[in-house]
Order: structure tokens, then C-alpha cells, then sequence
């Protein structure tokens, strides 16, 4: 078959300087990958002062075969020796011309251990710095607008607050519910089998009560809207940035904080609390389901929850939601609005949104812990 | 265009940096009333980085950028409002809210800055809309237009409070010949009719030598302007070489 031509070489020492290496067939790249080792090697071996190299043979020559001839010249420039090459057909010639590709590029040098760490730390201390300080600069700004936006209603955009509000709110009360739901039921599963050892069942109508109203139901809703209305802002925001849409507000004069930030942020501190009570309603629901299972009746449950519970259980849940809902929708827009260029700087975004959300959540969660329990509560 | 007309731009010795590369250095100009004014150059020469520091999206190390005799460098809070609502901005890829329809996007700017009442508003942007040629299309969202239609849309955006100034960021790129060729005549009709000042950054050559009336030409390694003057005579007297290469469609070796 004619596409099958393979490519031969045959190596001779005519004397103590010259050496011989004739190359003859198709040079193309799947025969040279198999010749290429054992020419160099070859070289490596006998180390010619001068070599020719008899290309008459070769009746086919691509990018590769080139790139073995001025390979081979580079070597022995490298050995000290020189590259005679003889009868190569003048359109591979012209080949050799085209792709002489003079100086090589080189990889960066790498600098020594000593000055490369120092450098790293001090690179990543100023960019920690920036960020630290872009933050700083950027609740600032946000607080002073919420603020200013809160005494002056009229200059928020209700239409983008609202349809935002449904977005993350209206739409994710059926994920939260269903979470609040099996949240409720696995807990007064857990509970009831060490509850059971001291007869004292009725108990986990308590404890669910408690532990939903104080903590996993704020906590729990706060991180389903980390995930999925955080990560979002900062999407959105971010493809604006990437879509030159936070330009063209800024130069239309419509600050980009007032106009995307300032609505998300309301809309999640109204819905997070409100969410958050929706959590508690279906957990305390399931919770009740797993009881009646158990045999107690559902008028004894309930009284047993509001003789265990009080508003400052509830309230003291909701008021952090307050916060959640402020730092989810905060760090959202933030990360959005710092999205840099190229295709992964979204995603990067919506990731950076998710991870800092959740522990900023967790880290005032246990600020607030602290206060309660120093204030009583 | 009036040769005497009285400039309305003035950009005196702007440097621009990221951190410590130098983009540009030393720049000096001016524009004048109802000029199309065209920033060329070769790519990566910093012809959108001294569009943006323009528009106050970059603020420059040095120099002053005076709009119609203000200071858009240092202007802040309502001063800076009060500028940016006398210019508009046409972005490369057209940059419309993309979950707002056209009419919402042009009304947005009249919301923000006057009481006009809804049906008003409506009035000026499809007043707005038959001037670029995009009747009818003001209830489509921005990704059901063509690459040209959004960039008439953007144009008509930034008509919106009636500018002195528009500036226009590659204004051609991504479209085909005959569409740019469309997108340069409503730019001179809009100049001529209008007397709106462009300012242009591009380096698509048909583009500049239909509509330029003035050009500067960026260096990318002097980092500074290299040539100043209507197209047609820089190609035919410009002594440079760099500038005749480039109006004169050569490869250029430097």
C-alpha cells in the first residue's frame, strides 16, 4: 500500500571526523516518532565532528522530518561539531527555510527556592490585603446604601426587589419545606431510640422543637439559599461584569451597588427569616408524623412543644436569619461583582460565593451562640 | 463638521498603569463639538483602556480628562452623575440588560435621571429606536436581535438623555461588511444631523476612512500617540513608516 511507506536510516563512520547517516522513505510524524530515539541516540553514542546526512532517499517530508533535520543541527551545534545535509530534494529545502524557527522559546527559569518562597508569601499577603481591604471598602458602601435605601424607600427598585424576592425566595419554599420535613423526621427517629431507654419519648417533641427554632432551622435554611441564591448572585452579577453590563450602568450613572446589590440584599433578609419559619413548621411537622407513629396523639404533642418552647426560642432562630440573609446576599454580589475575565471566572465566582457563605454563616452562628448565652438566652 | 467649533473634550497628559506595566504615557488631545473622532491603533496598543479612562471605568496614575470643562478624573458622587448623563457609551459587545426587554433598557437611563411619566418615557425610546432603524423591535429582548440590531439598540441606549458625546468601543467588531458599513452611515447621520460628538475606538480601516473626520494613532511601543490628523492625509503625507504600513494595509514588521 503506498500510504504505508516506511522511512529506513543507516548509520557509517568513513572515518575518525566524519561520520555518515543516510535517511531514506517517508518522513512523516508516526515514522519519525519511532526514528527519532534511535537517530539520537546514535549521535549520543558516536558524537560526529562532522556529520553528513544523506537525504536523497527521502521522498516524503513533513513538518516533522523538518523538525528532525534542524533538530540534528541543533545538536551538533550543541557537540561542537557540524550538520552537512546532501541531496534534499529544494522543495523540502524550502520546507527547512520556512520553519527555521531561530531562537526557541524558553520556559520561564524557575528562581531558586529561597527567593521564590519569600516572593509567594509576600504576592499572596498583598492580594490577601487587597481583598481584606476591597471587602472592608465594599460592606461599608453596602451599609451606607441599605441604610440610606431603608429611610428612602422610594429609591430602591421594587419591581427588581420583588421579582427577586420570588426568584430566591417564593421559589426555594418547597426545597426548604421538603428539607424541614425530613430534617424533622430523622431527628425524632435519632432521638427517640435513646429517649426510649429512659421512657422518656415524649421528649423528642422537645428537643426537635428546640433544636430547629435555635439552630438547624436558621442554620439550614441559610444553606440552601447559600447554595442556591448566593452561588446565583454571584453568577449573574458575574456574567454582567464578563458582559460589560457593570460598565454600562457605572457610565450610565447608575451606581452597580444601589442598582444589583442593594435590591438581592433586601429581598434575602426578608425572605430568609420567612423561609427559615417555613423550615420550622415542617420539621415540627414531621417530627409530629414520627410521634404519632409512636402512638401519641398529635393535641398532646403539640402542647408538650409549647409547653418546652417560647417566643425567645423562635425569635432569638429568626433574628440571626437577619444576618445569614445579609451575609449570603453580601458576599453573592461581591464575589459576582469581582469576577475577572475568561470562561472559568463565573464559575470560580458562584464556587467563591458558596464556600465563603457557608463559613461566614457558621463563624456568626457561633458569635451568636456566644451573645445568647451571655445574654441568657 | 465646523472647523471652528469649540472642543468639548480635553485630555491632558493621561498616563495610565496596571500596577507597574504602563499602558500609556504622557497622552494629549482634544475633540471637538459634532466630530466623529477615531483612537486607532494595533491591538493591545491601550486604544479601550484610554476609551474607559474617558468614561471613568479606569482612573489614570496622572492628567485630567475634561468633559464640555469638567474633570471626569476626579468628579465625584452627583458631579460625576451630572457628567455621565451628557455622554453615552456604546460597549464592543453591545452590553444591553439582558433581562430587560429594549424599551426597558433605554427607559432604565430616563427612570434614573428625570420624572417623566411611563408613556413619555416609552415615547422617547421608540423616538430613539426609529432614529437607529429599529422600529418595532423595542418589546424584543436583547437575544433575539442580530449582532447589528443590538448594536443599533446599544446606540439608541445611549441616546437616551439626548448626550453631547457618544463613545463607541469597536463598534464593528463581529459584524459582516455590509452591516458595519450600515452601523458607519447611522454614526454620520447622527454626527451630521444631530451634531453628536463620536469618539471611536477601532482599527477596521474602512470604518475610519467613511466616518473619521480625526484620528489619533497609538503606539503600542511608545506608549503614546504617533500620529494626529484626518485619515486621507496621514495615509498619503504621514512620514512615519508604522502609520503608512497601517493605512496602507501592509504587514507591517517592526
Amino acid at each position: 500500500m503506498e500510504g504505508r511507506n516506511l522511512a529506513s536510516i543507516n548509520y557509517n563512520i568513513l572515518d575518525k571526523s566524519q561520520q555518515k547517516l543516510t535517511i531514506a522513505g517517508r518522513l512523516d510524524m508516526e515514522n519519525i516518532s519511532s526514528l527519532w530515539p534511535e537517530i539520537f541516540k546514535l549521535i549520543k553514542k558516536n558524537k560526529p565532528k562532522v556529520l553528513l546526512l544523506d537525504a536523497s532517499g527521502v521522498d516524503y517530508c513533513d513538518g516533522a522530518g523538518i523538525g528532525l533535520f534542524l533538530k540534528l543541527k541543533e545538536k551538533q551545534k550543541e557537540n561542537k561539531g557540524s550538520l552537512q545535509i546532501e541531496n534534499l530534494k529544494p522543495e523540502f529545502n524550502q520546507l527547512m527555510e520556512l520553519f527555521e524557527p531561530g531562537q526557541l522559546s524558553k520556559p520561564e527559569q524557575i528562581p531558586s527556592f529561597f527567593k521564590r518562597v519569600p516572593e509567594q508569601i509576600g504576592k499572596s499577603l498583598t492580594i490577601s490585603m487587597r481583598e481584606v481591604y476591597s471587602q472592608i471598602s465594599f460592606v461599608g458602601e453596602v451599609f451606607v446604601k441599605f441604610l440610606y435605601t431603608l429611610f428612602h424607600l422610594g429609591s430602591l427598585r421594587w419591581k427588581d426587589t420583588f421579582l427577586i424576592a420570588e426568584k430566591s425566595g417564593a421559589n426555594a419554599v418547597g426545597i426548604t419545606a421538603l428539607l424541614g420535613f425530613l430534617i424533622g423526621v430523622i431527628l425524632a427517629f435519632q432521638s427517640a431510640i435513646s429517649m426510649r431507654k429512659f421512657g422518656a419519648e415524649i421528649y423528642v417533641a422537645d428537643l426537635v422543637a428546640i433544636v430547629l427554632f435555635r439552630e438547624l432551622g436558621p442554620l439550614l435554611t441559610a444553606f440552601v439559599l447559600a447554595a442556591r441564591t448566593g452561588s446565583a448572585f454571584a453568577a449573574e452579577i458575574g456574567t454582567m461584569k464578563i458582559n460589560e453590563e457593570v460598565d454600562a450602568l457605572t457610565t450610565m450613572g447608575l451606581e452597580p451597588v444601589r442598582f444589583l446589590v442593594i435590591p438581592r440584599m433586601l429581598a434575602a433578609v426578608v425572605i430568609t427569616p420567612l423561609l427559615t419559619m417555613f423550615n420550622n413548621l415542617f420539621g415540627i411537622l414531621g417530627c409530629i408524623l414520627v410521634m404519632i407513629t409512636m402512638g401519641f396523639a398529635p393535641i398532646t404533642l403539640i402542647n408538650e412543644i409549647q409547653h418546652a418552647t417560647n417566643l425567645t426560642d423562635l425569635f432569638g432562630g429568626l433574628a440571626k436569619t437577619f444576618v445569614f440573609g445579609y451575609l449570603i446576599a453580601g458576599i453573592g454580589c461581591l464575589c459576582g461583582l469581582q469576577t475577572g475575565k475568561g470562561a472559568s471566572a463565573v464559575g470560580d465566582s458562584a464556587t467563591r460565593a458558596v464556600v465563603s457563605s457557608i463559613i461566614a454563616i457558621v463563624v456568626a452562628d457561633g458569635i451568636f451562640a456566644v451573645i445568647y448565652y451571655f445574654l441568657g438566652i | 463638521m465646523d472647523d471652528n467649533a469649540k472642543s468639548i473634550i480635553k485630555v491632558e497628559n493621561i498616563t495610565i498603569a496596571y500596577d507597574d506595566f504602563v499602558v500609556l504615557k504622557d497622552i494629549n488631545f482634544e475633540v471637538k463639538q459634532g466630530e466623529i473622532f477615531v483612537i486607532l491603533g494595533g491591538s493591545g496598543c491601550g486604544k479601550s483602556t484610554l476609551l474607559k479612562s474617558m468614561i471613568s471605568l479606569i482612573k489614570p496614575v496622572t492628567g485630567k480628562v475634561l468633559i464640555d470643562g469638567k474633570d471626569i478624573v476626579t468628579a465625584q458622587g452627583n458631579e460625576l452623575r451630572d457628567i455621565l448623563s451628557g455622554i453615552g457609551v456604546m460597549y464592543q459587545n453591545s452590553a444591553l440588560f439582558g433581562s430587560m426587554n429594549i424599551i426597558e433598557n433605554i427607559c432604565l437611563v430616563l427612570e434614573e435621571f428625570t420624572n417623566l411619566p411611563k408613556d413619555a418615557m416609552e415615547l422617547i425610546a421608540n423616538m430613539r429606536l426609529k432614529v437607529v432603524g429599529l422600529e418595532g423591535a423595542g418589546y424584543k429582548m436583547p437575544s433575539e436581535l442580530s449582532g447589528g440590531m443590538k448594536k443599533r439598540a446599544a446606540i439608541a441606549r445611549a441616546m437616551a438623555l439626548d448626550p453631547k458625546i457618544i463613545f463607541l468601543d469597536e463598534p464593528g467588531a463581529g459584524l459582516d461588511p455590509i452591516t458595519s458599513a450600515q452601523l458607519d452611515e447611522l454614526i454620520r447621520k447622527l454626527s451630521r444631523s444631530l451634531n453628536i460628538t463620536f469618539v471611536i475606538v477601532t482599527h477596521e480601516l474602512d470604518s475610519i476612512f467613511a466616518i473619521a473626520d480625526r484620528v489619533i494613532m497609538l503606539d503600542k511601543e511608545t506608549k503614546s500617540i504617533i500620529a494626529t490628523g484626518n485619515p486621507n492625509e496621514l495615509r498619503d503625507k504621514s512620514t512615519n513608516p508604522w502609520v503608512k504600513q497601517f493605512f496602507n494595509r501592509q504587514a507591517v514588521e517592526k
